[in-house]
């Protein structure tokens, strides 16, 4: 405490316990294998015993006892230090395997049911005169639905998501621009049911019927916030050089932000875009509640009901048959491939068009 | 405990990618040992071997053999762990713990290895601050987060949380070049004062800070880029700098390459 | 831009004077870009008050009390309808889905960023974000046809052990389409979301406080706690608020799993309860312009509850920023 001269030649305490040598008894690397082996053998084996009829007892038995085993067959060989490493280790395993197993048997359960009536005739075909609970009928109706109502609500809430991105990383200062931010994430939170509900306000105030306007309205409340953070993240991945290298020719701003910054950043954005659809393209709710649902095909999104995909996978449950079952099931893996595709092309846009960002 | 280093036969990897080859010496306990050489020539790939750092980085794996005193750092039942308990590091960029406070930072080591009462903790913090020379600069504030502080001071915090755990060894990989003069120059006067307790290997760019610093100096070369880099000669610093005995560590120190 | 052809310079970008065009071009593009800011700031009031409008206008003719009732008859005589159900009902179910998932989504998200062997990590993380993107309906069905029937035997084992906890005492028999079942499948449903967020953020941790806790003799797990962890607690926390307001709001999963009754019971694994979302799911076909309105005042309370949970995230991370090491 008194000068600063004490600074020390002598030695330090040693540790409490002493510090162990660089040689220390470790487990072979096949130990958590054979732990597991252990663990999943006994999980079975007392499942079995123990009559257990379902099998995700099973796995967590195991689960179980292979955290128990891995910490105390560490800590007695290594030592406690180790064995909370192998534990976190272990769980961390667990979490990853625990996780994969339901989210396998959904892709696995949506592919092998799906595939049952999926077929031309299905994709091809309403339900027009197709009693839910008989076999027959098909998805045609929903499925231009979809691409209608996903298409119309695109074009209103892109351009719009767009021009606010460009607004709060181009011009945004001051209190709007932090209002707009703000806003921008509450919008992100809105339940989809929410935005469906203020469309159904203002429809039961203005006595408008039930129409795939209405549905893509709601759509696309849901896809503005979603276009404005991808968008204005892929805008601020502009290297500001080049705005100024522009601006330094005595180019105008507006002109600027249009040949110069969205075109480098384009690849992003349409990504968002593509994502932002993705998601969309699932959401039930606000059909449930805007569009009303039918069994014909209806092409015209301004005027009277029309199904949509997600809806029509709802409506084929609720009937409950087999029959109806496996439509649903089938009309689920039109879905998934629909969203699946628009992701991986449009991850495969931001990978093909990503700026080059010295990384 | 500063310990002897005595590396044979040890070439390091990236993936496939020879990055350093056949390379061995004695570092010497209690003395400060400097490695200098144009970019890329694995210096730093090297320094890294002397505590298993290397092989953190994905495709790292190194062939050979380092001596701690008695015991090889690459054996086969030698925990990584323990050897960076017992060498320790400091990096080119400051890197305290953003989330600590200048108190846990240097504490951070300790509490690590074992469980301290409270005074015991407080008493070698403040050591180990007092040994980085930053403890008057910082004893009213223990308690605000370490990367409030200058660079400088942000260096010998590390400075000070690697020698809390009493390391044999302190390596240095470049710890100056992120700093302004003046911060450089006090981390020099610290690692003078250092050596008396530890074995300290530093790597630089800055031959004069070699010069300034190091009782022996390393001179590493590589034939052309992507070429492994190799050990050319080590000895006396003085010597190494008045009259070495390779061509090559002369043109490069009067400024011919590199 | 140089050019390295002998013609003439090239004409300014428009043609024209480049100084009118530019003023007037930057007054309309900034008038276009700014209306779309404002736009998005009209909605958002637009909803508060058109929710809230169509709200009070059931709510005047509810015969029963709003926040107390036990019961949804707005087409009744008097018209009776209450929300206490269906809040319990909405938090309980998200409590269960975070209490799942945000734990084993860190889990899965470290795996991804720093135990996966390499060649496993860029793949898994591509596929876990595909996940994110499976329709809600879809895990929905999956829930009921496939979900429901394994956990059975779960919800029985519950029973057996943790009965006497009496959260987990199942006093009716029947199906597992109760209030934890669908907070499972909740958690199922979110777990990608915050698995992604979270691995991001995981991935951004600076390689040097990583390699700070190596160089100080810390085991992998030590080099977890003392700098990732630390580095990515905001952003876990904004991914779990953000998977917190899609269980919250969830409406497909929610209604074709449970099976729905106006009844508050902390027995969990009892079918029965409801939700915000689901309620409204369940009852729109057959409501009435009344209905509609009940149902519409429902919405505003889920409306609100999302509002806090986005404010309380945002919160949060602004108090954490001095300590999050963005400038380390």
């Amino acid at each position: 405490m008194t000068s600063h001269t004490l600074r020390a030649t002598r030695p330090a305490p040693p540790a409490p316990g002493g510090r162990p040598g660089l040689n220390q008894r470790r487990l072979p690397r096949w130990a958590p294998a054979a732990t597991a082996a252990v663990s999943v053998a006994l999980g079975i084996g007392i499942g079995l015993a123990a009559g257990l009829e379902s099998r995700v007892q099973w796995g967590l038995i195991a689960a179980l006892l292979f955290l128990a085993i891995s910490y105390g067959v560490t800590s007695a060989v290594e030592n406690r230090r180790q064995a909370k490493d192998r534990l976190a280790t272990s769980v961390v395993w667990v979490c990853f395997l625990l996780a994969v197993v339901p989210l396998l048997s959904l892709i696995w359960v949506t592919l092998s049911r799906g595939v049952k009536v999926l077929d031309g005739y299905f994709l091809t075909h309403s339900m027009a005169g197709v009693p839910g609970f008989e076999t027959g009928g098909g998805v045609y109706h929903a499925l231009i639905g979809t691409l209608e109502q996903v298409g119309l609500a695109t074009l209103v809430s892109a351009p719009i998501g767009l021009l606010t991105a460009v607004y709060l990383v181009e011009y945004g200062r001051g209190a709007l621009a932090r209002a707009v931010t703000f806003f921008v994430d509450v919008m992100t939170g809105i339940p989809s049911i929410v935005a469906g509900l203020f469309i159904l306000s203002i429809m039961l105030i203005a006595g408008l019927q039930p129409s795939g306007l209405m549905g893509a309205l709601a759509l696309a409340i849901l896809m503005v916030p979603v276009v404005v953070r991808s968008t204005e993240e892929m805008l601020k991945l502009v290297p500001n050089e080049l705005r100024e290298a522009a601006l330094a020719l005595g180019v105008p701003k507006w002109r600027v932000i249009l040949k110069v910054v969205i075109p480098t950043a384009i690849g992003g954005i349409t990504t968002g875009v593509m994502l932002a659809v993705a998601r969309i393209a699932g959401e039930t709710a606000p059909i449930l509640l805007l569009v009303f649902g039918s069994q014909l095909i209806n092409s015209n999104p301004f005027d009277g009901a029309q199904s949509s995909l997600p809806f029509y996978i709802w409506e084929q449950y609720r009937v409950g048959s087999e029959a109806s079952y496996d439509r649903a099931w089938a009309a689920a893996l039109v879905l998934i491939a629909f969203v699946m595709i628009l992701n991986l092309v449009a991850r495969g846009i931001a990978r093909w068009k990503a700026p080059k960002t010295g990384r | 405990m500063a310990k002897r280093i005595d590396v044979s036969g040890l070439s390091a990897y990236y993936g496939s990618h020879k990055a350093i080859d056949d390379i061995s010496m004695t570092v010497e306990p209690r003395s400060v040992t400097a490695f200098i050489g144009p970019s890329g020539c694995g210096k730093s790939t090297f320094l890294r071997t002397l505590n298993r750092m290397h092989e953190v980085t994905p495709g790292g794996r190194v062939e050979g053999k380092v001596m701690l005193d008695d015991e090889n750092l690459y054996g086969s039942s030698v925990d990584p762990v323990a050897v960076r308990r017992t060498v320790g590091m400091v990096f080119q960029r400051p890197n305290p713990f953003p989330t600590m406070s200048i108190f846990d930072n240097v504490a951070a080591g300790l509490r690590l290895n074992g469980s301290y009462r409270k005074n015991q903790l407080a008493e070698i913090v403040e050591r180990s601050l007092r040994g980085a020379n930053l403890w008057n600069e910082v004893k009213d504030r223990l308690n605000k987060p370490g990367s409030g502080l200058s660079g400088g001071q942000q260096q010998r915090l590390c400075i000070a949380r690697a020698i809390a755990v009493e390391p044999d060894v302190l390596l240095m990989d470049e710890p100056c070049s992120a700093l302004d003069p003046i911060s450089t120059l006090a981390i020099e006067d610290l690692i003078s004062e250092l050596k008396e307790r530890f074995t300290i290997v530093i790597v630089t760019h800055n031959m004069q800070q070699a010069a300034r610093v190091s009782d022996r100096t390393a001179f590493f070369n590589l034939a052309a880029v992507g070429q492994p880099g190799k050990l050319i000669e080590i000895d006396e610093t003085e010597r190494i700098f008045a009259n070495p005995s390779v061509q090559a560590t002369e043109d490069y120190i009067s400024g011919r390459f590199g | 831009m140089a050019t390295t052809t002998d013609n003439a310079p090239a004409p300014p970008v428009t043609g024209k004077r480049p100084g009118s065009t530019g003023r007037a071009g930057d007054k309309v593009f900034l008038g276009l870009s700014r209306g779309s800011g404002i736009l998005l700031l009209v909605i958002m009031a637009s909803i508060a008050v058109f929710l809230t409008y169509r709200a009070s206008l059931a709510l005047s003719r509810n015969e029963g009390n709003f926040l107390t009732t036990f019961d949804w008859n707005p087409a009744g005589d008097p018209p009776v309808f209450g929300i206490a159900v269906l809040l319990f009902g909405t938090v309980v179910s998200s409590i269960i889905a975070m209490v799942i998932a945000v734990p084993v989504a860190v889990g899965i998200a470290l795996f991804i960023s720093h135990y996966a062997p390499r060649r496993l990590a860029a793949p898994l993380a591509y596929v876990v974000d595909l996940l994110a993107a499976v329709p809600s309906i879809i895990y929905g069905i999956w829930g009921a046809l496939f979900l429901v029937p394994y956990l059975e035997g779960l919800n029985l084992w519950l029973d057996d052990f943790l009965g006497w906890t009496y959260v987990f005492e199942k006093t009716q028999v029947g199906v597992a389409r109760s209030l934890f079942t669908v907070g499972v499948l909740l958690a199922i449903m979110i777990l990608p979301v915050v698995t992604s967020v979270s691995r991001e953020v995981f991935r951004q941790v600076p390689r040097m406080n990583e390699e700070a806790a190596l160089a100080l003799g810390a085991t992998r797990w030590e080099v977890i706690r003392l700098s990732v962890l630390p580095f990515g607690r905001s952003g876990v926390i904004s991914a779990s608020m953000l998977g917190l307001g899609r269980a919250l709001g969830e409406t497909m999963a929610v209604a074709t799993v449970l099976s729905p009754s106006f009844v508050i019971s902390l027995h969990l694994l009892n079918p029965g309860g409801g939700t915000f979302a689901q309620n409204i799911a369940a009852k729109f076909d057959e409501a009435n312009e009344l209905g509609r309105d009940a149902l519409i005042a429902s919405g505003l309370v889920l409306f609100v509850l999302t509002l806090l949970v986005n404010g309380a995230a945002r919160l949060i991370i602004a108090r954490r920023k001095e300590y999050s090491g963005a400038n380390a």
